[in-house]
């Protein structure tokens, strides 16, 4: 067996695809790896993966744990459990990420409290840096900073596991960039024998029926999005931000406060608990610009930021603000829009 | 076929109203200066199991929660809604626990309670929104999870069907009880008080909320069906190194409320003429059109 401490990620796969979050995984934990002088290692489990491994080792992967079994697929939590549980416990791995996905999120929590190893969920940045137990006194060098907005968004925290291995965090999709290092990078395969690391009755839960829905919002495809939050005021208000969408071909996203209020659906949540985007124009429309938020858009290339409070939060990071009513200001940039586009 | 239900509700700062005063200097929530609610996927989790309750008579529905002794108001919330009865785990050796130490808690006062098919949470609480304890209960107590549910069908014969809603769509599974269901937003909402369950529950009550009071203490005592149960670390066996931050793996390094780094950003003012230049520009950037 391939030698311990290093970086794994669990791969999610399915309809012949390793998951963009997996592949946006692989690409952070090649660069810690290398920060640490360790091996990126990678392990996926599921039906028919073929030569899975073509999608990962380009993302600079040392080792590949292949677990094939029909009965992996579709995903259930007790096989997977066992699988990364008993993996764990052979090859010690000193970090683990995996998505912060209904699968990854599921998967996580049971493995860590199997392992005793401190797991942070939904982590919008990752880094390698020391740490001194302030009661202790006692020096941890090259941990991993878990880093998420906390508490509804409102401060930043810096997690640590000084104790406990592996190091276990979450990520959403979107949030870490994707960028294979060598198409011919040269890793070893490993396949692995399933019976060894599940046993019968982690297969009690049974899948009667599972329908597929491809989401209709494509918030992270498209390059302008009118997002809205709390301050629109009232779902009226938030079917201007739809005729605005219309009118210049773009998405609506949300905050979580617009969410929660009712006015859209989950589904169009930006945020650390939402969906990440970097569009070319980002029109915030009532959003005051909480960390949680912030954190879902502030890539994004030229950001407009509507408030009728002036000192709104969101307006140190806009590009152009406009102060003013929603219901005032959105119609006057559809009409100016459509008189002045070919 | 009736059901021992257990539903874990969390009270929580709500985080919509967040003051200066929220953080302590050692990164742990200052609970006592926030407005505190009803978790609401728990909310959801509760009505899931109301509804078992009705679909299957006799069942009964135990409210367990975690937090100081205020959090018994969360327990009464669920008795005024149809729950049975409920007990507040509280302890000050359990103040700083991650999510591992709080499953590891919650999972020692289930053990306490024993007799139960079905254990249903909130999919996550608002406060650290980790979706985390309640796979790690299930994991602690060595049962079967089923995440991101939506609406608990039937659970006859000893097994439960679930719907799931993921990312990916909809799942519908089957799985043996007993087990762990949390419950994702998405679900039927919680039903409001019942008037009746209200006038019958009002003095309910754990005992250190009527220690200072005689009157009160004996009205409870001759009426047991009022006594929520208050339960603390010696009570459900709790090993202390695996509570509070003793037994918290994860360690808050730093908090911080950031400050972004201001750009230089063009004020745009409401009016006609500004606004039309301004999508002219973007026009001919080609940010738009």
């Amino acid at each position: 067996m391939a030698d311990k401490n290093n970086l794994i990620v669990y791969c999610e796969y399915e309809d012949g695809k390793v998951a963009d979050v997996s592949l946006e995984l692989l690409t952070k934990g090649r660069q810690l790896a290398d920060k640490l002088g360790i091996k990126l290692e990678a392990v996926v489990a599921g039906d028919n993966l073929k030569d899975i491994e073509k999608q990962i080792l380009p993302y600079g992967v040392d080792t590949v744990y292949k677990f094939e079994d029909s009965r992996l697929f579709p995903y259930t939590s007790l096989p997977h459990s066992s699988i990364l549980i008993n993996l764990f416990k052979e090859i010690q791995p000193r970090i683990a990420f995996m998505g912060a996905t209904s699968i990854g999120r599921d998967l996580g929590p049971r493995v860590s409290s199997a392992l005793h190893s401190g797991l942070t969920a939904d982590c919008t940045s990752l880094e390698i840096g020391d740490y001194t137990d302030a009661k202790t006194g006692t020096e941890y060098k090259d941990l991993l900073y878990q880093i998420r907005p906390a508490f509804g968004g409102n401060i930043v925290a810096t997690i640590v596991n000084p104790e406990c291995r592996p190091q276990m965090a979450t990520v959403r999709e979107g949030v870490m960039k994707k960028e294979a290092v060598d198409s011919n990078y040269k890793g070893e395969v490993i396949n692995m024998e399933v019976n060894k690391y599940t046993s019968p009755e982690d297969f009690v839960v049974e899948i009667i029926d599972r329908h597929v829905e491809k989401s209709k919002v494509n918030l992270k495809g498209s390059p302008i999005v009118v997002a809205g939050g709390y301050g629109v005021g009232s779902k009226e208000n938030f079917d201007l931000l739809y005729k605005l969408a219309d009118t210049l071909g773009a998405e609506v996203g949300a905050s979580r406060a617009a969410v929660d209020a009712g006015w859209a659906d989950h589904d169009r949540q930006i945020g650390q608990t939402g969906v990440t985007v970097r569009p070319k124009l980002y029109i915030a429309c009532g959003i005051s610009g909480q960390i949680q938020h912030i954190a879902g858009m502030q890539e994004s290339s030229i950001i407009i930021s509507v408030n009728s409070d002036p000192e709104a939060p969101i307006n140190t990071i806009a590009d152009y603000v406009i102060t003013g009513k929603i219901e005032d200001v959105l119609p006057k940039l559809i009409k100016y829009y459509k008189k002045n586009s070919k | 076929m009736s059901l021992n239900i257990i539903v874990l509700a969390k009270q929580v700062p709500d985080t919509r109203n967040v003051g200066k005063d929220a953080m302590k200097a050692d990164g742990t929530i200052n609970r006592a200066a926030l407005p505190a609610i009803f978790n609401p996927e728990d909310l959801n989790a509760l009505e899931q199991a109301l509804k078992l309750k009705e679909q299957y008579p006799g069942s009964k529905v135990t409210i367990l929660t975690m937090g100081p002794a205020r959090a018994a108001e969360i327990v009464r919330e669920g008795m005024f809604r149809g729950a049975d009865g409920g007990i507040v785990l509280s302890d000050r050796a359990f103040a700083g626990s991650d999510t591992l130490a709080t499953s590891y808690a919650l999972s020692a006062a289930v053990r306490k309670i024993g007799d139960f098919d079905i254990i249903i949470g909130g999919r996550q609480a608002i406060d650290g929104d980790t979706a985390q304890v309640g796979p790690q209960i299930a994991e602690k107590l060595g049962i079967p999870q089923i995440t991101y549910a939506e609406e608990i069908i039937n659970a006859d014969n000893g097994e439960v069907v679930v719907k799931r809603r993921i990312e990916s769509g909809v799942e519908t599974v089957k799985a043996k009880l007993p087990l762990v269901v949390t419950v994702n937003g998405s679900a039927a909402e919680c039903r409001p008080r019942n008037a009746k369950a209200l006038q019958k529950y009002k003095y309910a009550a754990v005992p250190s909320e009527v220690a200072a009071d005689e009157a009160k203490k004996e009205f409870i005592e001759k009426r047991p069906y009022l006594s929520i149960g208050e339960w603390s670390a010696a009570t459900v066996d709790a090993d202390l190194a695996q509570c509070g931050l003793a037994g918290s793996p994860t360690k808050v390094k730093s908090i911080e409320n950031v400050v972004f780094t201001a750009k230089e950003a063009r004020r745009i003012e409401n009016n006609d003429e500004e606004l039309e230049t301004l999508i002219k520009e973007l026009i001919a950037n080609h940010t738009i059109g």
